[in-house]
């Protein structure tokens, strides 16, 4: 999962290389080897009798009664929907106004000081407030997700247009681009990558701010049934549902990158 | 010479600063003759990109006036072509969409834009890359890109920022001929910025040397060498007089007043 980062710095803000796209078999082998070493360990310290730690096969048995049942799949469908929902909202939101600010001095004016302001405060202390204004059903949830989606891609596709080529727009205006045009043909393409990473960015927070989120009185979700476990000394579950939240994680980063490499394409890497 | 296609008329650019004003342009008068090449040489500071980007409509003189066929520049336009120093390509367009950019501006039917956009790329040599996206080429290819991408909307006027300055030598040599070649199929009126005599020389039919603190016109060396110019010509006596003439000026200029 994409680090959850405050602000998105230039030089990060540059998607990854191609290097990983392509990796050498000895890299793909080295990191097989890296993860039955650490399979392997696990099963030493469960074994050796650390306090109720359970090994990896108790865990896999208990991974697969919970998708026998159903319950598994149910938690990570309320989970998903949570996060895309707001991830959706979020991002949709992001894009206009982080264009907004970009291009106007004076909605970067109005607008900047609570972006900057809201981007301090971790959404999950926002929590209390979302459950006393707006209860305890889905719309705090997915609200705590959205604001931290929001407010991690708006930063970047502002930084975006910012940093847009200047000698761009004037190769634009030269060739006798209106304002309009240099906005949809020019800025837009040019500030792709950086939206591309804000939303990357989003999602991690998003993600990272679900379980918290569940914690207010769901009945599903995979949060909620850690929290759950939890209750009941239940640690098998509590990692079917720390695995199931990182592969999640990981497959939706995947997503985003391969999209990104098949939008930015055009990017000269240094 | 009573029309001239560019003419600069007591041209100023300041700068405040703190308490002092910065004169970055003083008074500068220049007439470009229609389909003339002239080079502006001069040291850096010396404001001859600014006063280029004056006739391109991008930068706005404090006094004076610009005038292109004899009406006033207010601000950028197709009729006058301008080639980037940094290339200036749109990464995420090919070659071709790149050429076809100001064209798609200029409301061409699809046909009569693509054949305008082949041509150009043919007449700079990129036909094999018309697919390529400017990643793929070498800086001598994408300033070729460029160069297509001005000629193709066909303006009357190409202003031209140190096109050749961060290519090597070779590189430039070979584009520098290309460009007389295209010039001399199709005249245009081409104001060209640079730091290199020796390309200055070789280009024009008049050598503005500029000076800075404040930036003005220090000379202006005639070059009486006929076109088309060729190596032999660049190797030659006359060619050594007119560039030590030019060298001299630009490198042992009298410190201003």
């Amino acid at each position: 999962m994409t680090v959850v980062t405050a602000s998105p710095q230039k030089t990060s803000a540059r998607p990854d290389g191609r290097r990983a796209a392509r990796k050498p078999r000895r890299t793909i082998a080295l990191n097989l080897l890296a993860v039955a070493i650490g399979l392997g360990l696990w099963t030493l310290l469960a074994s050796v009798g650390v306090q109720g730690l359970p090994g990896p096969l108790t865990v896999a048995a208990r991974g697969g009664e919970l998708i026998a049942d159903g319950t598994l799949l149910g938690d990570v469908l309320a989970s998903l929907r949570r996060v895309f929902v707001g991830f959706a909202l979020g991002t949709l939101l992001a894009i206009p106004v982080g264009f907004l600010m970009g291009w106007y001095a004076t909605a970067r004016g109005l607008l900047e000081p609570y972006i900057q302001f809201f981007r301090t405060i971790p959404p999950l202390a926002i929590i209390p407030l979302a459950i006393v204004l707006m209860g305890i059903g889905e719309v705090p949830k997915v609200f705590v997700i959205f604001l931290a989606a929001f407010l991690s891609s708006v930063v970047s596709t502002f930084q975006g247009v910012v940093d847009v080529d200047k000698t761009l727009i004037n190769a634009a205006r030269v060739l006798g681009a209106s304002d309009r045009t240099i906005f949809l043909k020019v800025v837009v393409p040019a500030s792709t990558p950086f939206i591309l990473v804000g939303m990357r960015i989003g999602l991690g927070s998003a993600w990272g701010t679900l379980v918290a989120a569940e914690l207010i009185a769901a009945q599903e979700g995979l949060g909620f049934r850690m929290q759950q476990a939890q209750l009941y000394y239940d640690l098998s579950t509590i990692f079917v549902g720390l695995i199931a939240i990182g592969v999640l994680g990981l497959v939706m980063d995947r997503l985003l990158l391969l999209a990104e490499r098949r939008l930015t394409g055009w990017q000269e890497r240094r | 010479m009573t029309t001239a296609k560019i003419s600069f008329r007591e041209i100023s650019k300041t700068y405040p600063l703190k308490d002092t004003v910065f004169t970055a342009l003083d008074r500068v008068s220049l007439d470009i003759a229609d389909e003339e090449f002239v080079t502006v040489v001069g040291p850096s500071g010396c404001g001859k990109s600014t006063l280029m980007s004056m006739a391109a409509g991008l930068v706005e003189p404090t006094g004076g006036e610009v005038l292109v066929d004899g009406a006033p520049v207010t601000g950028p336009g197709p009729d006058r072509g301008v080639i980037f120093q940094q290339y200036a390509l749109f990464p995420w367009l090919t070659v071709r969409k790149n050429v076809e950019f100001g064209l798609r501006l200029a409301g061409l039917a699809p046909e009569e834009r693509r054949a305008r956009a082949e041509r150009a790329i043919e007449l700079v040599g990129l036909a094999d890359f018309a697919d390529a996206l400017p990643k793929m080429l070498s800086g001598g290819m994408k300033q070729r890109c460029a160069i297509a991408r001005a000629y193709a909307v066909n303006p009357r006027v190409l202003l031209m920022d140190e096109p050749f300055g961060a290519l090597d030598a070779l590189t430039r040599v070979q584009l520098q001929d290309q460009l007389l070649h295209t010039w001399s199929q199709e005249r245009r009126t081409v104001m060209f910025i640079t730091h290199d005599v020796d390309e200055a020389v070789y280009l024009a039919r008049r050598v503005v040397v500029m000076a800075a603190r404040p930036g003005r016109i220090h000379k202006i060396v005639d070059v009486d060498l006929p076109y088309p110019r060729t190596e032999e010509m660049r190797l030659s006596p006359e060619f050594s007089g007119i560039r030590a003439e030019v060298w001299h000026s630009v490198y042992h200029q009298a410190p201003a007043a």
